[in-house]
């Protein structure tokens, strides 16, 4: 069991993500609470929670963890990072090579500019400062999906520093508290991904496929601003979906688009830092949150027992360095300012053309459903989460009058539930956009109860194909119109509970729910309560 | 025919004196006579013959493709060549046959030249001797010249002549001697600390390596990937112009090419040099160097200087800590360049393979030679994280010292520098391998090495005989991307001097003489 206040930080549920920071970037933890209640106390608990080993004997002893990430994203690009090979995920094995991703001797890097751009473009996303020089390195390691024998990155100077990433947790019994956090993101870099190696035990072989080899990456590296798994979770799905709004990765983990390697150590609040291991190669955001949680404990634990941390190094982090790539220029990029005059468009990158391009970002979408529609922020927050489930959300509005309010209340427990329940991706949902738009309509048209509306909403999963008005009419779904009938049924409903009909005089106000309730028994959810309510009322002056 | 330079073979060809066929099966009958001298790793026979014939087709219609279609030329053996083994003259790239072009390579084709095979180097072109790889040493077709076999007639040697032949110089042996030996017309080497010029002013002919940035690495298999340089090797100035015309220009297979698009290098013949100013660097005069090239050397400054033009003392104070320096940079981008050959992808691959590990290291002890194993071994030492910063980077700002002494020097106002390209012609081969690979690399690149590391435009040019009756070279550098300038200078001069053609009867009669092809080929032109 982790510690108490190690999960203090991620009090039951998340929604998962938040916003970038528009500019200000200061430092760790700056948080900002989206609600105006004040309780600065609890989300500073949330900030930097505090640990203690279960076993601990000394039970003021406390800690702290520190956890730091490198995270490489896989570039969208037609073409590999410094060669023309094309780029797919599953093509067959080293079907995608070119004589430069083989190392056959003599070949030369060529830098694709599709990659500088999105690099570029994700640097000015995450409010970095973008190096209009940025210089290319080897860094050398012996391994056999690594045909040259080194990685072409940018170590010394890298294309974009100084940024930083805002996520939000949310936290409070009811979830209701949003925090927003800051991490500092030092660096982004390019470098080329590596092949794959696939080790065949029987025949004690290893197959090396070299389709990935050249690819072009992006690594993120966050600095150790983050203290439990859940908060570096959370910042690894918000810069996932920023990628993804942007388009320069499609930041899928599992398909390993989006890798992810933590840094985590622990140390007493007001002491330095302790010694950092790694976890590495980590491919959900969940066993992120998991692999973390479980290394910081695992730390504790040790120091508790009296014993060290040890780094334990990457097996190919070898003494062999880095050296300048010789064949590659410098790597420069320009603003409107400083472009040459006459320059070809096609050999220079304009830095405020690539700012001009920038899509909205998850933050300002979220922060447009609020102002837009009336919604909660963490309602925000619940429909960016969900792949495809905002446009879904914004296709119902379209087409249905009723509130946004109600489209969300519907959009976010009873649609998502029903696709969590089975596990299904809301591009995979029998119930379209329209239809549901078209339930909500009969919902607002008072055509139909809001109890009927959920059963008819289970029907539409169960029998494809069929409209709400369908099912509505096939199960006599309607609400009663027929005021002189409904006003038969309570009359015969107060005759038949004379002691309700006594306790609702002597001025019980639960009596008359009570009477409701039983006229919608009678009308099986078919009678407005609201109309009933008016019916009942006036009945009982008469 | 075959004694001809380019140019002229190219006017023969254009006015129909001999054909491509003809012309390329008489060079091959004469690769075959001199094999001893060891030119060549691969000749490519049937590539040549049948890039002849098309050649001849194309003169048949009138549609000549320029001045190389049809002209036979070679290529060392550490350019890619696709279809054709390309070994660096090393075991491990034995039998590795290139997918691809290099991009010289390419271009020579496209304008028409036919391609007669692969020359010999020291392994991956470390080395100034051409007697480190891994198909035997290089010799020198002076060691069979009438002009040294007559000087040596006049002196008393115990010794078993044929135990007496010279070395070419290095690392782009195998090309010099065949342009020496009249093989081809044009070859290329590659230049990175002198591999190039050395060879040229040892085989007495015109080497030229161009400014970095100039002509496409793009298929030449690496040694410092900031250094290396195509060079050019030909019987005169205006041929390496003319091969230069067509190397030259922006090539997008190669990032660090200039985007200019290139110019056809057409050399004016200077007649006047006085508004010249030639720069003599005080400190390659170093005591190493011998008398008879010291006196050659002084002799062309005041050919210059009574031309007219204006000869001067100057000064490039970081030279002597060139070789040092050269030595950090080149092991080190060795180590990195080294990396790739694993046994994976292509090239040798030991019989081991307990262990991916093992395989590794197996594969590269058998594949590489000492002098290859050792330069990885001191790259990976300077690239070392705790030894980087006092190595590498040092080495890195010498290298920019070095480079601001020629960029002072030029701002002066001087044109072109004069300096040697060897300390002395070429010396025995027993003599040579007296010096490890190392001490010899570091001797003989004193004069030509700082050049690369400023990345500037050099040539060396034959300028007379010793009293042994062996070729002596100068060597002209001139300012980045004035390599048009420096060849004109050279051409210049070229003209003054007359270098001797080498007699090579001697050697003919030993197997079958030039004379009779030459009799030959005047005998099919009467018909």
């Amino acid at each position: 069991m982790a510690a108490p206040v190690l999960r203090g930080c991620c009090l039951g549920r998340c929604w998962a993500l938040a916003c970038i920071d528009s500019g200000s970037r200061h430092g760790r933890g700056a948080a900002t609470g989206f609600t105006s209640s004040g309780k600065r106390g609890q989300s500073f608990v949330a900030q930097q929670p505090l640990l203690t080993a279960q076993k601990s004997r000394k039970g003021e002893h406390k800690w702290a963890a520190v956890v730091g990430l490198e995270i490489h994203a896989q570039i969208v690009s037609n073409s590999k990072l410094f060669s023309g090979s094309q780029v797919h995920f599953a093509a067959p094995p080293n079907s995608l090579v070119s004589f430069f991703d083989a190392s056959l001797p003599g070949t030369l890097p060529v830098l694709n500019r599709r990659c500088v751009e999105a690099a570029v473009m994700t640097g000015l996303a995450l409010n970095c400062h973008i190096n209009k020089k940025s210089l290319f390195d080897r860094k050398h390691y012996f391994y056999a999906d690594l045909p040259a024998g080194y990685q072409i990155t940018q170590q010394r100077l890298p294309i974009a520093v100084n940024g930083s990433l805002a996520y939000s947790v949310c936290v409070g019994k009811k979830w209701r508290q949003v925090i927003t956090k800051t991490v500092r993101i030092k660096q982004i870099q390019l470098e080329q991904d590596s092949g794959k190696s696939l080790h065949d035990e029987l025949r004690s072989q290893t197959l090396i496929d070299l389709n990935r080899a050249g690819v072009g990456l992006l690594e993120v590296v966050l600095e150790p601003d983050m203290s439990c798994g859940e908060e570096a979770a959370t910042a690894v799905r918000e810069l996932q979906l920023i990628l993804q709004a942007l388009g320069t990765s499609q930041a899928n983990m599992a398909e390993g688009q989006l890798r992810v390697d933590a840094n985590i150590s622990v140390h007493h609040p007001g002491e330095p830092l302790g010694v950092r291991t790694e976890v590495k190669n980590l491919n959900s955001a969940r066993f992120l949150a998991r692999a973390i949680d479980y290394e910081i404990q695992r730390q504790i634990n040790e120091l508790e027992n009296g014993c060290e941390i040890l780094n334990e190094t990457r097996s190919f982090d070898y003494r062999l360095g880095f050296m300048p790539e010789p064949n590659l220029p410098p790597l420069l990029l320009y603003d409107t300012a400083s472009l040459p005059a006459g320059a070809d468009p096609q050999q220079v990158i304009n830095i405020d053309r690539i700012r001009e391009q920038l899509p909205e970002l998850p933050s300002e979408t979220r922060e447009k459903l609020i102002q837009q529609y009336g919604i909660l922020p963490e309602h925000s927050f619940a429909l960016l989460n969900e792949v495809g489930l905002l446009e879904f959300f914004q296709n119902v509005i379209k087409e249905t009058r009723a509130e946004p309010k109600k489209v969300t209340s519907w959009v976010l427990n009873i649609f998502l539930g029903f696709l969590k329940q089975r596990n299904l991706a809301v591009n995979e949902s029998p119930v379209t956009p329209s239809v549901l738009a078209e339930l909500l309509n009969l919902l607002d048209r008072k055509v139909i109860s809001s109890a009927a509306a959920k059963q008819v909403f289970e029907e539409l999963w169960r029998s494809k194909g069929k409209t709400p008005s369908q099912i509505v009419s096939e199960r006599k779904l309607e609400l009663m119109q027929d005021e002189e009938a409904l006003e038969r049924v309570c009359h015969a409903v107060m005759e038949g509970h004379p002691q309700v009909v006594m306790d609702m005089k002597r001025g019980n106000p639960r009596a008359i729910n009570k009477l409701i309730g039983l006229v919608r028994k009678v009308t099986h959810n078919r009678a407005d309560p609201m109309v009933i309510k008016e019916i009942l009322e006036k009945q009982l002056l008469s | 025919m075959l004694g001809r330079t380019l140019q002229e073979v190219s006017a023969a060809l254009k006015q129909g004196q001999i054909t491509p066929v003809e012309l390329c099966q008489r060079c091959l009958s004469l690769i075959k006579k001199t094999k001893f001298l060891n030119a060549y790793i691969t000749i490519s026979e049937e590539v040549a013959l049948k890039q002849a014939e098309e050649s001849e087709k194309r003169y048949k219609k009138g549609h000549s493709l320029g001045a190389l279609d049809g002209i036979p030329v070679a290529v060392k053996d550490n350019f890619s060549t696709s279809g054709i083994e390309t070994t660096c003259a090393s075991n491990m790239l034995k039998g590795y046959v290139p997918p691809y072009n290099a991009t010289v390579v390419q271009r020579l084709l496209d304008q028409g030249a036919v391609l007669m095979g692969k020359t010999n180097l020291d392994e991956f072109a470390m080395g100034s001797g051409s007697t480190d790889g891994v198909f035997g040493p290089v010799k020198n077709p002076w060691s069979y010249s009438k002009q040294y076999r007559e000087k040596r007639k006049q002196k008393p040697h115990g010794e078993n002549e044929d135990s007496n032949w010279l070395i070419t110089g290095g690392s782009s042996g195998g090309s010099a001697a065949a342009v020496s030996a009249f093989t081809c017309f044009a070859a290329l080497g590659s230049d990175t600390g002198g591999s190039t010029r050395n060879p040229a002013a040892h085989c007495g002919i015109v080497g030229f390596k161009p400014s970095y940035g100039l002509v496409s690495r793009h298929g030449l298999i690496p040694l410092v990937n900031s250094m290396d340089v195509p060079g050019i090797l030909t019987r005169c100035v205006d041929d390496a112009a003319t091969v230069l015309g067509v190397l030259a220009g922006h090539d997008p297979k190669d990032s660090t090419t200039i985007q200019d698009p290139g110019k056809p290098f057409m050399l004016s013949s200077l007649t006047d040099v006085s508004k010249l100013c030639i720069g003599i660097p005080k400190e390659y005069l170093v005591p190493e160097l011998s008398s008879e090239v010291r006196s050659f050397w002084s002799k062309a400054a005041n050919l210059f200087e009574s031309e007219g033009a204006k000869v001067i003392e100057v000064s490039l104070p970081h030279t002597s800590y060139s070789i040092v320096c050269y030595h950090v940079l080149c092991t080190s981008e060795v180590a990195s360049n080294m990396a790739r050959f694993d046994g994976l992808e292509y090239g040798h691959r030991c019989d081991i393979d307990v262990s991916t590990e093992a395989m590794y290291a197996a594969t590269r002890r058998e594949g590489f030679n000492d002098v290859v194993r050792g330069r990885i071994l001191a790259g990976n030492f300077f690239l070392l994280k705790e030894n980087y910063a006092n190595y590498f980077i040092k080495a890195q700002k010498v290298r920019r010292l070095i480079a601001n002494d020629f960029v002072n020097v030029f701002n002066s106002g001087v044109d072109v520098l004069l300096t040697p390209t060897t300390l002395s012609e070429a010396v025995p081969y027993l003599e040579f391998i007296k010096e490890d690979n190392r001490t010899r690399s570091a001797q003989d690149d004193i004069f030509t090495q700082a050049v690369n590391m400023a990345g500037l435009p050099a040539v060396s040019v034959p300028v007379a005989l010793s009293n042994q009756g062996l070729p002596v070279g100068l060597q002209f550098i001139g300012r980045a991307f004035c390599d048009q300038q420096l060849l004109t200078v050279a051409k210049w001069f070229e003209k003054q001097v007359q270098f001797p053609v080498i007699q090579l009867q001697e050697l003919m009669d030993d197997c079958s003489s030039v004379f009779e092809i030459e009799k030959l080929a005047s005998v099919s032109l009467k018909q």
